[in-house]
């Protein structure tokens, strides 16, 4: 195989990589996304419902955005150390 | 049909001060407690460059939550339902602001990924979990506070007379 047929297949390798990693970071924040809109929901409705418990839902509320947004950061992560590392 | 009105969360916000940036500023208290172990075990694994990333993925993450609560916080005070908005389009804003943070960084020379991403997953996680505690217990029983010690109350003989006799 000529030099230059090398370097395209390394090049091409390097793109396909460089895309499944972008793509799984895509999926990786999408799961959240609907995860974060769905909890967020049932907290406004559940304070709707009940607005004196507004503060305990708002707690709840927040550590849970805050736990489903650690799966996006860990695809995040795993997309950074895949692309760069 | 009055109630539904009167229960409407886009007219509803939160006339207080709001609980989350209490959390918030709980979480970012616990992560300067356990900054100099995690930088620490960074410098003993990766040197200079493992703590200056373990330093800056902290930083990350603690920025983080206060931005979070901070959003969710003056939104409430708008109304529950600018409240829903900020929580999801403040997920992807923040989620860019972390990307941005690490490429800005990544061709740095004091700069470890691995390090960085590990410190990122984990403190995000341990600090929710170290939080969780508290709040859980804060929520069943409000009032008390986990690290409050309950004061003790030596009962006298003559309590401990009655309550026998009661008993039996």
């Amino acid at each position: 195989m000529s030099i230059a047929a090398q370097v395209l297949a390394q090049v091409d390798q390097n793109t396909a990589a460089a895309e499944g990693a972008g793509f799984a970071y895509g999926l990786a924040a999408i799961g959240p996304g609907i995860g974060i809109g769905y909890l967020v929901g049932q907290s406004v409705q559940a304070i709707a419902r009940q607005p004196e418990a507004a503060s305990q839902v708002q707690t709840t509320m927040f550590l849970g955005v805050a736990f489903t947004e650690a799966i996006a950061l860990i695809g995040f992560v795993v997309f950074i150390l895949l692309k760069f590392a | 049909m009055k109630r539904l009105i009167e229960n409407d969360p886009n007219s509803m916000r939160m006339e207080e001060q709001g609980p989350v940036l209490e959390v918030a500023r709980d979480l970012v208290r616990r992560g300067v407690i356990i900054a100099p172990i995690a930088i620490f075990s960074g410098a003993i694994f990766w040197q200079t460059g493992g703590a200056l990333s373990v330093a800056y993925g902290l930083a990350i993450v603690t920025i983080n939550f206060m931005l979070a609560a901070m959003m969710l916080d003056r939104a409430s005070k708008i109304s529950f339902a600018a409240m829903g908005t900020a929580a999801v389009f403040g997920f992807f804003t923040r989620l860019s602001l972390v990307t941005v943070a690490i490429l800005l960084v990544r061709n740095a020379g004091w700069v470890e990924l691995i390090p960085l991403g590990l410190t990122i997953i984990i403190a995000h996680l341990g600090l929710l979990f170290w939080e969780m505690r508290y709040v859980s217990v804060s929520l069943a029983n409000p009032g008390i506070k986990k690290s409050q010690k309950l004061p003790i109350h030596e009962a006298s003989p003559e309590q401990s007379t009655h309550e026998t006799t009661g008993a039996a």
